[in-house]
């Protein structure tokens, strides 16, 4: 089967068996202890950045190898088979959310100071949009930044910050117009180290153990000027920009980690027996792995489909909600069934089942929750 | 210094493997390739004695169209330029070395290195013929002294070493309960055990780069290589499945059925 005919190209696939080598080499020998120490080395961003994967869609000129999205794709696919969400989710955050927005909408001088040592490892970023009493309302964010003379005072909490704990710097949503609603939201970097910022909490999680995620609290935290992303009050649609790629960055992880999740799911039931032959063999079994690889398949195209228009510059926003709403349901049904065909194993640590069960269900609320994918295919239909 | 080197395509040994019923071979559905680990590690250990002493490492693949994709492979590992010989059907280990003979004859390396065997027939013949028919010295299962997880790997430090004179070679190779220390002269044929080096992994610039290296074209017939198989396999068949083990209830009962049983001393 060819499911990536028409998107990738033999370069694409050769990548992808570099990636696949890198992520059984240096990454699932060691996922279950990381999960369990709820952090991998820091030492991985550096590895990662001499291997050319934290700036791949990133220019030369910052230290990036720019051979686009569809390289990233395949890199986004392979990484959530390391079996850890987390890992996954902690690196990636690194490509993505944490230096999307500094090469979209940022200076020249913002780009050396963030983005190459970004790029390098050498800088761990991340970004800070969710707060205690605001999530999917992205308007409704209440972290305030009032200007005083050549510095932002900030004051505020953010939640959920994957890599809080551990960043250098995060990307900042605060309000720079509390009174302009979703008009008034700007994008700042603020430094580790800036008086007044802190970290409040490493916060525990159902699934993704590995990965930091973190509270964070501000008070009056002076931000120099020069740290405003792009246009002050402008940050919403910077914010709903930046989004497209982490949608679909999530959505590939979801179809990769699924991928996995089937492939063990077919193994298992091979060697498992019962009533005297394999699992697989019973005419309910085969049908039920036929379905799951159709339900795949299904996710599989409709991203494909979102990364091709994304790839060709096209501003996919219905296609990228619905895949990425379709791509991490079908990954947590998948999990959800596998585990079921594992039996008593399926609910065991020693299988990597149950991870994959607890680290997708977050495929359908991070990134903006599959109601408010419902809400943006709403809007585009016109309602 | 230009040296030769092998990607055969095989059956990648973590997609499952199953005979057919009828025993004529295995079913195609659902496999996966790669290139022939052993071939890997020739590849990279061409790459690093090039390195060390400039020259070209060629590559060559016998095979469909298929064995593009271990070519690029190794063209993105950094060898210089891929042959490629098509043929489609079954050959036998002496019309490969044949074949290879002939491309080395074309080529004129000074020095082939292959993989000691391939991990589909398991064979460990053609670097023994190849050797045989270009009258070349050999030197088979090359290995290596330091751990592979060793500083002087990570520094990596060349597994097969050119004399001080640059013409004959030293090779370390892996026999039984230890290792003997070969020097041969060049042209030589040598032929890698798993433990010679770590393969590099395949970089996005060399990926990138793999793309406009030359692949050569060449077949049997143009190479004067009568590829009719003295040797067809007749039968696969799979390993017996194993029986369930038992359990004994003490040392002693352990000891009966080692002892009369399987018969163990
Ligand atoms: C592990 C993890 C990592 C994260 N990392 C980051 C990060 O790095 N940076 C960051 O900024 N955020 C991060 N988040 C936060 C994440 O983006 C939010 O949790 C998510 O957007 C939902 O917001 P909320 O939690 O406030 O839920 P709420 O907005 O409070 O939603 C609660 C429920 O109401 C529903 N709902 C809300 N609005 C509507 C509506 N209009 N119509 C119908 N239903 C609605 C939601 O779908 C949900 O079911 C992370 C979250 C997790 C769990």
């Amino acid at each position: 089967m060819n499911s990536g005919f028409g998107v990738f190209q033999e370069e694409h696939e050769a990548f992808r068996r570099t990636v696949k080598q890198v992520v059984d080499r240096e990454l699932k020998p060691f996922v279950r202890a990381w999960e369990e120490a709820e952090e991998f080395p820091l030492a991985l961003y550096r590895r990662f950045a001499e291997l050319g994967f934290l700036g791949l869609k990133y220019p030369e000129a910052y230290g990036g190898t720019d051979a686009g999205y569809l390289y990233e794709a395949v890199l986004h696919e392979e990484l959530a088979k390391c079996g850890s969400g987390g890992v996954a989710a902690g690196l990636a955050a690194q490509f993505t959310i944490g230096t999307g927005p500094i090469h979209l909408f940022g200076t020249d001088a913002q780009k050396r100071a963030f983005l190459a040592p970004a790029i390098a490892g050498q800088k761990i970023g991340a970004f800070g949009v969710t707060e205690p009493d605001a999530g999917s309302d992205v308007a409704g964010l209440r972290t305030t930044a009032r200007r005083e003379g050549d510095y932002y005072v900030v004051n505020g909490a953010k939640t959920y910050i994957t890599n809080g704990v551990r960043c250098d710097y995060v990307i900042l949503a605060v309000k720079t117009a509390p009174e302009k609603g979703h008009k008034g939201v700007s994008l700042l970097i603020v430094e580790k180290g800036t008086q007044g910022f802190t970290v409040a909490k490493k916060l525990k999680k159902l699934g993704w153990r590995a990965s930091d995620t973190a509270e964070l609290h501000f008070e009056d935290c002076r931000v120099p000027v020069t740290n405003l992303l792009g246009d002050e009050n402008n940050g919403f649609f910077q914010i709903m920009g930046n989004f497209a790629w982490e949608r679909l960055s999530l959505a590939l992880g979801a179809v990769g980690a699924a991928e996995d999740i089937l492939e063990q799911a077919m193994r298992f039931t091979r060697e498992r027996q019962a009533f005297g032959q394999a699992v697989a063999k019973f005419q309910v079994v085969r049908h039920r792995l036929a379905e799951m690889a159709t339900d795949l398949e299904c996710a599989r195209q409709l991203t494909y489909h979102a990364l091709k228009l994304h790839a060709a510059g096209e501003y996919a926003l219905a296609q990228t909600a619905m895949a990425k709403k379709v791509a991490t349901e079908m990954c947590c049904r998948l999990a959800d069934q596998a585990l079921q065909l594992h039996g008593g194993a399926g609910y065991m640590q020693e299988f990597d089942i149950e991870r994959h069960w607890r680290d997708a269900r977050l495929g359908p609320i991070g990134g903006g929750t599959s109601e408010i994918m419902n809400e943006i295919i709403a809007k585009q239909l016109g309602l | 210094m230009k040296i030769l080197v092998t990607a055969k395509r095989v059956e990648d040994p973590e997609s499952k493997i199953k005979v057919k019923p009828d025993g004529s071979g295995i079913v195609p559905e659902g496999l996966k390739y790669k290139i022939n680990p052993f071939d890997e590690i020739a590849v990279e250990e061409a790459l690093r004695l090039s390195a060390a002493h400039t020259g070209d490492v060629v590559v060559v693949s016998i095979g469909t169209k298929d064995v593009h994709e271990q070519l690029r492979h190794a063209l993105a590992m950094g060898a210089t330029k891929a042959v490629w010989v098509n043929h489609t059907g079954a050959l036998d280990q002496l019309a490969i070395a044949r074949l290879l003979q002939k491309v080395v004859e074309k080529e004129k390396p000074d020095l082939v290195i292959l993989g000691k065997q391939s991990i589909d027939d398991d064979q460990n013949q053609v670097g023994q013929y190849l050797a045989e028919f270009l009258g070349w010295s050999q030197a088979t299962f090359a290995s290596k002294v330091e751990a592979l997880d060793s500083d002087a790997e990570k520094n990596k430090q060349p597994g097969l070493k050119l004399t001080a004179d640059k013409k004959g070679l030293t090779v370390v190779r892996e026999v039984d309960g230890g290792l003997s220390t070969l020097e041969c002269s060049l042209p030589a044929v040598v032929t890698t055990d798993l433990r010679l080096n770590q393969p590099r992994y395949a970089s996005l610039p060399g990926i990138m780069k793999a793309k406009s290296k030359p692949i050569e074209e060449l077949t049997p017939a143009a190479l004067a290589v009568d590829v009719a198989p003295k040797l067809t396999v007749t039968k696969l068949s799979s390993p017996p499945a194993r029986k369930a083990g038992i359990k004994v209830a003490d040392v002693p009962a352990l000891v009966e059925k080692l002892k009369n049983e399987a018969k163990a001393f």
